[in-house]
């Protein structure tokens, strides 16, 4: 077994970004989807990331947590770098990033109060009282507290975006990510999610890297934008100045024109 | 472009295989370092009685009754065939000969595949489509340790039980036919396999059960892990697994016969 030199837990440097992605290449076989991929999230911040549909945003987000390794390329959280993580540092330090899933994938064989108990039972000490009462406090944050004992197939999409919130937040995780938490849901169901995000984020000082591809969703949400084009972060700014981008690509994707630069008939990388 | 490129199936069955040993040897690793990193059980006990329960007393009317059958039918036609030799008292030897050192586990082998591999492999297969897969992996918890380990094991010490109960199922048939077709008593059918068989026809039968439960709940849960393509995939992947452990289990069978017979002459 490999040694296991420092942990995967200790705080964050100071000052330091807790995510840094820089040269990043990822190739499934001849299909390039990210090339030269560079990208530092700073603490406590919302970084939104931007793109079309298979673009490479949600592999973003696997890369950072390791579940995806990079052709070439580093990728590091909190200074640690991911790619060389034997799997007991990988799962120490998965269990300080939380996330939050397009589907929400709840285990549907479990209710609720055990889908959030999960990640207790398994990876602490914690005694049964203990955990109900993380799990009650959880499901109170995101106003959920009544559907301790339903099945995850009892609940409406909107619910199990919640759901998966809450069970993301059980370990108390330093970055929260997010794969498309707007994606599928009404609009006024979409405005109850973004500001979950920000106000469990704001409470709980947690930094978040949220995909999405939905512009109202972002600009509500969002203290800094990226946009992902061919492999790459094209552009990186605050929402008000992004909104205005001279970036013929960005400025095509924030408005969802059809005439433009970016190709909409083939895939976004070839 | 090396020999196996020319074989192109040849070429997916030992990438398949690779695969499936590939994945023992990370589920070993995974549940290893948790009992050691952690000092915890391997899995949850409740999961392991859960798979136990699905794979053991849940395929026991299956088996004993497919088993009976067998034995019965098996009777019935080498009886047919001996009495007409007056050699009618070999038929008890041959059903417990027959079934415990080599229909048993096969038999039982192929009901398991295609009762709870089919099920094991739609279970993960619709876990890795949802994404529940990875949002365990995502969690920091093994899924191999979580899911894969409590499914293997189960079905790797539930395999002798039922073999057993097969064996068992197939001679009360056999008893049966041999009182009522061949004018032997139970009490003489009974002295007449505790005759016949050996100890390594029952230690054969044995080592056979454990090899075919590992393979059928391998086979099934890699199948699973690895579904693409949505509920057809899963369908696919299911029929495919199913297929798939049969054949091995054939296979296996057959080259453990080949070896027993080496061993024993």
């Amino acid at each position: 077994m490999e040694t296991d030199p420092a942990p995967a837990t200790g705080p964050a440097a100071p000052g330091g970004p807790i995510v840094e992605m820089t040269h990043v290449h990822l190739a499934f076989g001849s299909k390039v989807i990210l090339t030269d991929l560079n990208l530092s999230v700073a603490p406590k911040e919302r970084l939104v990331i931007m793109g079309q549909s298979g673009g490479g945003k949600s592999t973003t987000l696997r890369l950072i947590l390791g579940i995806l390794r990079p052709n070439s390329g580093s990728v590091k959280f909190n200074g640690e770098e991911v790619t060389r993580m034997n799997r007991p540092r990988l799962n120490r330090m998965r269990q300080r990033i939380g996330m939050v899933y397009q589907y929400s994938a709840l285990i549907s064989s479990l209710s609720v109060r055990d889908n959030l108990a999960l990640p207790l039972e398994e990876l602490t000490e914690k005694s049964k009282e203990e955990i109900d009462a993380i799990v009650n406090e959880k499901l109170g944050m995101v106003g959920m507290e009544d559907t301790r004992d339903y099945m995850p197939s009892e609940l409406s999409g909107g619910m199990r975006k919640r759901i998966g919130l809450a069970r993301a937040l059980v370990l108390n995780p330093e970055l929260i990510l997010f794969d498309e938490p707007s994606a599928g849901l009404d609009p006024v169901v979409s405005s109850v999610i973004d500001e979950l995000i920000i106000s469990l984020t704001d409470k709980t000082n947690s930094t978040s890297i949220i995909v999405t591809h939905e512009m109202d969703s972002a600009f509500r949400i969002a203290t800094r934008m990226a946009m992902l084009y061919k492999g790459k972060i094209i552009e990186e700014d605050r929402p008000d100045r992004f909104r205005h981008s001279d970036d013929p690509v960005v400025s095509q994707f924030v408005e969802g024109r059809t005439d433009g630069p970016i190709d909409t008939q083939t895939t976004p990388l070839s | 472009m090396t020999l196996l490129d020319r074989i192109p199936p040849v070429k997916h069955a030992l990438q398949h295989l690779s695969s499936v040993v590939w994945l023992l040897v990370e589920t070993i690793q995974e549940t290893t370092e948790h009992m050691v990193v952690r000092g915890r059980p391997p899995f949850r006990l409740s999961i392991f009685f859960q798979q136990t329960d699905r794979a053991g007393v849940g395929s026991l009317p299956l088996v004993s009754l497919v088993s009976f059958f067998l034995g019965l039918t098996m009777a019935l036609l080498t009886g047919y065939q001996l009495r007409t030799f007056g050699t009618e008292n070999l038929v008890p030897g041959l059903v417990a000969i027959g079934f415990t050192r080599e229909l048993g586990p096969l038999l039982t082998g192929i009901m398991l595949a295609s009762r709870i591999g089919a099920a094991y492999t739609a279970e993960l297969g619709t876990m890795t489509v949802a994404e529940e897969v990875e949002a365990i992996e995502a969690m920091g918890i093994g899924p191999l340790r979580f899911l894969v380990s409590p499914r293997v094991l189960a079905v790797v010490l539930l395999m002798p039980c039922l073999v057993v109960v097969a064996n068992l199922a197939a001679l009360a048939g056999g008893m049966l036919v041999s009182r009522w077709q061949l004018n032997i008593s139970p009490s003489y059918f009974f002295q007449l396999v505790h005759e016949s068989v050996q100890n390594r026809d029952i230690i054969a039968g044995m080592v056979k059960s454990l090899l075919f439960g590992l393979i059928i709940s391998l086979v099934s849960c890699y199948k699973g892990l690895t579904v693409t393509g949505g509920a057809a995939g899963v369908g696919d992947a299911t029929t495919s697994s199913v297929v798939t452990a049969i054949t091995v289990v054939i296979g296996f069978d057959t080259l453990a016969n080949i070896v027993l017979v080496a061993l024993y002459d």
